[in-house]
């Protein structure tokens, strides 16, 4: 955890990206962050973590801290409208955690890609999501 | 809180504030996303046999495509959150269908078992997994008296946003938890019931005397399935 902070703080501080020695930060939608940049780098995960519990146990479901309104904004598409995914160095969250050399598990759960990615969120567009995942060969 | 309410008290009375009425018995009951679940509401499925066709499936795959429950050609272990049982009574041979899903209990026995507080009930009575805690012990799946649960034994892909499911984690129905929270006061299943004509599921606040699933309950009564086990179960069924 210790390492985690110092190299989280390493890049707060240096502004290492600007440089071209940091990590490539993906432009984000929208003017300003729901909290300040530098917030974000030093506590981003502590959002996070108390906003799941809030959710998963009370139903709690303001966004400000939801791992769902960070991906709103900083999952954005490419010139051809297609959303990095989580696997890929484009991607907002991947592309930092790699640079620091830690290993997030969010995203073997989660979605990562905004509700944008998925088309209009009606029935009829997920049917087709479905369809298309099923025509899938079978591993 | 000056007039002397409580917390709960005073988030209550923001809740009723938010009830908007459709149509007499028709509430759209909008929560606060601020607001913690509290147990004024208590939800439920009532299920009417009589009306359940043997040979449709719409309820499965409308839970299927709410959530993405892939088919990986697996049957034996591909996550199942609705089963369509057909069950037959041997004095006189008569058979009836019924959709099969988590209970949504009271006093869930997979609540008892599960070693790491993972597997809670929440406070308006959905039955859920917190998969950040659960190490996929699988107790629970043993426990529960309806093998409502499944397991997934292997990576995914591919979720939905308002479905984050993953390997090693157990899950079962969550009454479309995603849907409630937003008011939508509906499930996937009942939903698809309803629009294919057969109206066998009806989704509803079980604590509301006003709600369509209270009187229905009350005119015309609904079993437990296994009630000798004092569960309580929230999904209650109609002529089995």
């Amino acid at each position: 955890m210790l390492f985690m902070l110092s190299v989280v703080a390493l890049i707060a501080f240096t502004g290492a990206s600007a440089e071209g020695l940091g990590p490539f930060i993906p432009k984000a939608k929208g003017e300003q962050c729901v909290e300040p940049t530098q917030v974000m780098r030093e506590r981003h995960w502590e959002f996070i973590l108390h906003q799941r519990d809030e959710t998963v146990h009370k139903g709690i479901r303001t966004t400000r801290h939801s791992l769902k309104n960070c991906l709103e904004c900083h999952v954005q598409p490419d010139e051809e409208g297609r959303f990095p995914r989580s696997s890929e160095p484009t991607h907002f969250c991947t592309n930092c955690h790699v640079f620091a050399g830690i290993r997030i598990d969010c995203f073997e759960c989660h979605a990562d890609r905004p509700h944008e990615a998925y088309g209009a969120i009606s029935r009829h567009s997920r049917l087709s999501l479905n369809d298309m995942f099923r025509k899938r060969p079978v591993r | 809180m000056s007039l002397g309410l409580t917390r709960r008290e005073f988030l209550q009375g923001a809740g009723a504030a938010g009830a908007l009425t459709l149509a007499p018995g028709v509430f759209l009951y909008a929560k606060d996303p601020e607001a913690p679940v509290t147990d004024a509401v208590r939800w439920g499925l009532l299920v009417d046999t009589r009306l359940c066709q043997e040979d449709c499936n719409a309820c499965v795959d409308a839970c299927n495509e709410e959530h993405n429950l892939q088919d990986l050609g697996r049957p034996e272990t591909d996550a199942q959150w609705i089963r369509k049982l057909t069950v037959r009574d041997p004095l006189g041979g008569r058979t009836i269908s019924l959709p099969m899903m988590c209970q949504h209990c009271e006093n869930p026995p997979c609540v008892d078992v599960c070693p790491t507080g993972a597997s809670f009930r929440r406070e308006d009575g959905i039955v859920l997994v917190d998969k950040h805690t659960c190490i996929g012990c699988r107790y629970c799946m043993m426990a529960c008296p309806y093998k409502a649960r499944s397991f997934i034994h292997e990576n995914l892909t591919e979720q939905l946003p308002d479905a984050p499911r993953g390997k090693g984690c157990v899950e079962s129905c969550t009454l479309c938890v995603h849907k409630v929270d937003a008011g939508e006061n509906t499930t996937a299943c009942a939903e698809a019931c309803h629009k294919d004509g057969h109206q066998a599921i009806l989704f509803g606040d079980l604590n509301d005397p006003d709600s369509e699933i209270s009187k229905r309950i009350r005119e015309f009564g609904a079993t437990q399935i296994r009630a000798d086990l004092g569960l309580n179960t929230g999904v209650r069924y109609q002529n089995l």
